[in-house]
């Protein structure tokens, strides 16, 4: 089936669920928002069990689609992985550190000798939450500005800045990008807690925050849809693999993909709905609207970044260095036995929309902090 | 493409490696190991209704937890750094080796963390018979995982199933059954799994031995002690024959690697196995001195193990090396010939492809192919480079097979003595149970000592070497994050001991 595909058409493929993945990381990140908010919704001690605990139960869903993410890429785009881990050394490191220490505080936080105490715990929440996702978005945001890269005639790598990608923090659009998703992950993060806990209280705190965040998020959501809209971008000739610069580059991608800037357009109408019907009408379904509104605005952003002949991880020092999804990615063979391995992702997605539907059948509350395993609790 | 290989780098970035994989072996065994022992103690509370067992489930599972969570903290900088220090690595093999990164994350990684969170919070939330499949799907999913990896590290060591595509400079995947049903990934797998049960078998009887020997929770740690040793037993005779499946694997693909594990420098016909020893350390590959200041000798063993076939040859260091003619092996000294026909070839025929000479290429194309499997030769300077560290490799060997065949004794004990009712008299073997919930950790980590620093210096045998698999990182960038990674983990590593032994010491709730 996926052998009769044409290599270009698997490499297209390939991308677009690598974009699915990564855009359901985005919306899994309300995890880390939420570990942000912890300090602003919750007050007292068994209001922060309550976001804490609630949050615990998904933290892991949220890691492992970033495992995943990497694993896919690494399995469909060997090249993008190869360069941009290993050039841009800095700022994955510091990333993955964010997430190793978010990968106990759960676990830690409240257990007797923990050797830290609770508050570092919580401090490791709040640094994966925030430092871990503005980092992401800088890093997703070279997509677009490009990075200090060359590679060699076998491929190999050189990084041409000293900083080896926490450079990629210190230019506006990347840093714009960044904290508009951290505000995206707080925003989901104050919806999932309004729709997962059962408590009066912080259901009016979340329902605030969810407000407030929308308010922080839009300009920078302006500023991101500004640079999209005039940026020069970087341009692959289709016959002869050349990389040039190209006028507003990816606003013609948008003009020449209309599904893709439907997404886009309709990816913030949801978010901006969900925020509404959990702030001003009282639901508790928001999160499903902003989740699936992320969903759509990442698929758009990993669209326009990849389709329609454009370079996805551009080099600004070697210009024809400059990475695209035909020049990066495994072979044929790999693709399609791949592909075959792809068809088990939605019987994933199934068992655990199943489980999560079993387990979440009862609001979370604080009947859940008095029964017998106390002790075992996050 | 040998230009400024960095060595002092390349050996910080082993290191890095070589640390954050240790660390996560200490935590992975467990994992792969308790979640089946959980699972049988709540199998066992299904079936018989006895409250007894969901304590004991419910005890076991709050220390699994808090392994877990950082089982999984050290995993993620693992998958990352094939990208961050071994870059050059990821794009030549990225094709053949990021496949079953992905499908591990697919087929594993999920199914564990979503049943996961059902077994721990999903007591009062889901029927009795829906938590039991949790369960069941985590120890599944934890080995799956290791399946999955293990497939990764046993094309490492047994690269089949690929092709190298010169024009990309890289390996491809051809076929990824032969990936898959690999002798050496299979045996990887069963050998790597069966001593994980072992080593959860002992950490269950560790604790449960110090429960005895307070006399704090006796009932529990009886009954725990009966599980766990069956399964320890059960587990360890499938570790021996695994383990000798391993060692004849190595026969026939990573002779070096054997020979540094027996410390055999000059080939026998009819090779004696050596049961215990003391290395000579000044030995060199070439001179004549004794390898071996003190040792004892089981005569013939080792080429019946290594061979299966009583009298037959097997290759030491010095054959391996520099050739034996009369036995038909080929020396590192031939082969690096043979490899810098390759590497130069494959140069001239980048060379001939960027000037556009067609007729150049095809030549250097048509020279480079039969030579082709010999490419990672071509990067050595000198033979003696193809011979791993020997001491280390020999020691680690031996401490994991003398402590193989000790442990299962241990099982056995702690059976008898359970059958027979008196194992909270047996103070010595109680003692003796503590104690070996740490040489199994001993064990593990020894074997893979013997494993990955056996096979140096291939990253991928025979055809890339480390110093060319590395990322193109200064030498204090990558010292720089191994002491952050030292220290992070260490940190982490305390307080999960800390809460351990807090747990522990709260013990079960009691009803
Ligand atoms: C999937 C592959 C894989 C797996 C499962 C492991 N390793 Fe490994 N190991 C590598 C892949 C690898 C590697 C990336 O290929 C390295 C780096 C350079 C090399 O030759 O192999 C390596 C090097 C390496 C070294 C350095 C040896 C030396 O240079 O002297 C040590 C000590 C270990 N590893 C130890 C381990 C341990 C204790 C593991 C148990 C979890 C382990 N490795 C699992
Ligand atoms: C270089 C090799 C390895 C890599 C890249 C790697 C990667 C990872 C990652 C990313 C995780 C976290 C997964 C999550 O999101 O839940 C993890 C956890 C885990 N890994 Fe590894 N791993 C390696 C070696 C091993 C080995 C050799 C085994 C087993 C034989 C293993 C078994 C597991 C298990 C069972 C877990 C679950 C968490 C736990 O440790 O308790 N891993 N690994
Ligand atoms: C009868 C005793 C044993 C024998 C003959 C044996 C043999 C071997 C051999 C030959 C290897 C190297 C495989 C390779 O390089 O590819 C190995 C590796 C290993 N051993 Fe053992 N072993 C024994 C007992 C144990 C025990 C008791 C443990 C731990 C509890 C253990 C854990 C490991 C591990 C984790 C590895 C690395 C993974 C691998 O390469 O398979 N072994 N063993």
């Amino acid at each position: 089936m996926f052998g009769s595909l044409e290599l270009s058409q698997l490499q297209e493929l390939w991308w677009l669920i690598a974009s699915v993945v990564g855009s359901l990381f985005l919306f899994l990140t309300f995890v880390q928002g939420g570990q942000t908010l912890l300090g602003t919704v919750a007050k007292t001690g068994p209001e922060k069990m309550l976001v804490v605990n609630s949050l615990g139960r998904k933290w892991e869903l949220t890691f492992t689609t970033l495992v995943l993410f990497g694993g896919a890429l690494f399995a469909a785009f060997p090249k993008f992985y190869a360069t941009s881990f290993g050039g841009a050394y800095w700022v994955w490191m510091a990333i993955l550190f964010t997430f190793i220490v978010q990968a106990v505080s759960y676990e830690f936080r409240r257990k007797p000798g923990n050797f830290l105490g609770s508050s570092v715990y919580e401090f490791f929440l709040f640094v994966n939450g925030s430092l871990g996702i503005l980092l992401i978005g800088a890093a997703v945001g070279t997509f677009f500005t490009g990075s200090n890269f060359s590679l060699n005639d076998y491929n190999q790598v050189s990084w041409q800045h000293s900083l080896r990608g926490l450079e990629a923090a210190f230019n506006p659009f990347n840093v714009c990008f960044g904290l508009m998703l951290v505000f995206l992950s707080r925003i989901l993060g104050a919806m999932y807690l309004t729709n997962h806990i059962d408590h009066e209280l912080l259901a009016v705190r979340t329902r605030k925050a969810t407000l407030v965040n929308l308010l922080c998020l839009l300009p920078f959501l302006l500023y991101v849809l500004y640079g999209f809209a005039t940026m020069d971008g970087f341009a692959v000739d289709p016959a002869t693999g050349v990389i040039v610069m190209e006028k507003a580059k990816y606003l013609h991608n948008l003009l020449a993909m209309p599904v893709t800037a439907g997404m886009l357009l309709l990816g913030v109408v949801l978010v901006v709905a969900g925020v509404v019907a959990n702030v001003f009408m009282g639901k508790r379904n928001g999160i499903w609207f902003g989740g699936l509104g992320t969903v759509l605005v990442g698929l758009a952003i990993f669209s326009i970044a990849g389709y329609h002949n454009t370079a996805f991880y551009p080099s600004k020092f070697a210009l024809q260095s400059s990475l695209t999804i035909y020049n990066a990615s495994s072979s044929h063979y790999t693709l399609t036995a791949m592909s075959y391995v792809a068809l088990a992702v939605p019987l994933v997605l199934a068992y655990i929309a199943y489980v999560w539907r079993a387990m979440d059948a009862r609001k979370f509350s604080e009947a859940d902090l008095v029964d017998a395993d106390l002790k075992k609790l996050y | 493409m040998l230009e400024q290989i960095d060595l002092t780098m390349v050996n910080w970035a082993r290191a890095q490696f070589a640390l954050t994989a240790m660390y996560h072996w200490i935590f992975v065994p467990l994992t792969l190991g308790l979640s089946f022992l959980l699972a049988f103690y709540e199998t066992l509370y299904y079936r018989t209704g006895n409250e007894e067992w969901k304590r004991i489930t419910k005890f076991w599972m709050g220390l699994f937890a808090i392994n877990f969570a950082i089982g999984v903290a050290t995993g993620i900088i693992l998958e990352f750094q094939f990208g961050t220090n071994w870059s050059n690595y990821s794009w030549m093999v990225g094709d053949i080796f990021g496949a079953p990164l992905a499908i591990e994350g697919i087929f594993a990684f999920f199914l564990e963390a979503t049943f996961f969170a059902v077994m721990l919070f999903g007591w009062d939330r889901v029927s009795k018979k829906f938590h039991l499949v949790a369960t069941w799907m985590v120890a599944i999913g934890s080995n799956l995982s290791a399946l999955w990896i293990l497939v990764a590290n046993g094309w490492m060591q047994h690269p089949v199933g690929m092709q190298f595509n010169p024009d990309l400079a890289r390996f491809e995947m051809k076929d990824i059954g032969a990936l898959i049903l690999s002798p050496v990934a299979v045996g990887k797998f069963t050998h790597v799994t069966s001593s994980s049960f072992l080593l959860a078998s002992l950490f269950v009887i560790g604790i449960s031995s110090w429960y005895l020997l307070k006399g704090r929770h006796v009932e529990m740690a009886k009954k725990s002690i009966i599980v766990a040793a069956v399964f320890g037993l059960v587990a360890s005779a499938l570790v021996g024959f695994t383990g000798d499946e391993s060692a004849y694997s190595n026969a026939r693909f990573q002779p070096m690697k054997l020979a540094a594990f027996e410390g055999l420098y000059d080939g026998e016909t009819s090779a004696g196995l050596v049961a215990m020893g003391v290395m000579n350390h000044d030995k060199q590959p070439g001179d004549d001195q004794d390898a071996f200041l003190f040792e004892v000798k089981v005569p013939g063993v080792l080429s019946l193990l290594a061979n299966r076939e009583a009298g037959s040859f097997v290759p030491g260091i010095n054959d391996l090396l520099y050739g034996n003619a009369e036995q038909g092996v080929m020396g590192v000294k031939e082969k690096m010939v043979q490899g810098r026909i390759a590497v130069n070839q494959l140069a001239a025929y980048k060379d001939a492809k960027k000037a556009g000479d067609e007729v150049a290429a095809k030549a250097a194309l048509a020279a480079f192919v039969p030579h082709q499997d010999f490419i990672g030769f071509g990067y050595l300077n000198t033979p003696e480079e193809a011979v791993p560290p020997v001491p280390l490799v020999f020691y680690s060997f031996h401490i994991m097979v003398i402590l193989g065949t000790m442990l299962p004794m241990i099982c056995l004990l702690f059976l008898f003595y359970t059958y027979k009712d008196t194992i909270a008299k047996q103070k010595w073997l109680l003692g003796l149970g503590m104690i070996s919930m740490f040489l199994a950790h001993l064990a593990s980590q020894a074997g893979w000592v013997v494993a990955e620093v056996g096979r140096q210096p291939w990253a991928i045998q025979n055809l890339l070497p480390v110093s060319v698999a590395r990322s193109n990182l200064t030498t204090g960038t990558v010292q720089t994050t191994f002491f952050m990674f030292l220290v992070l983990f260490t940190i982490l590593l305390i307080a999960e001991v800390g809460i351990m032994l807090k747990q522990i010491n709260i013990g079960p709730e009691e009803n």
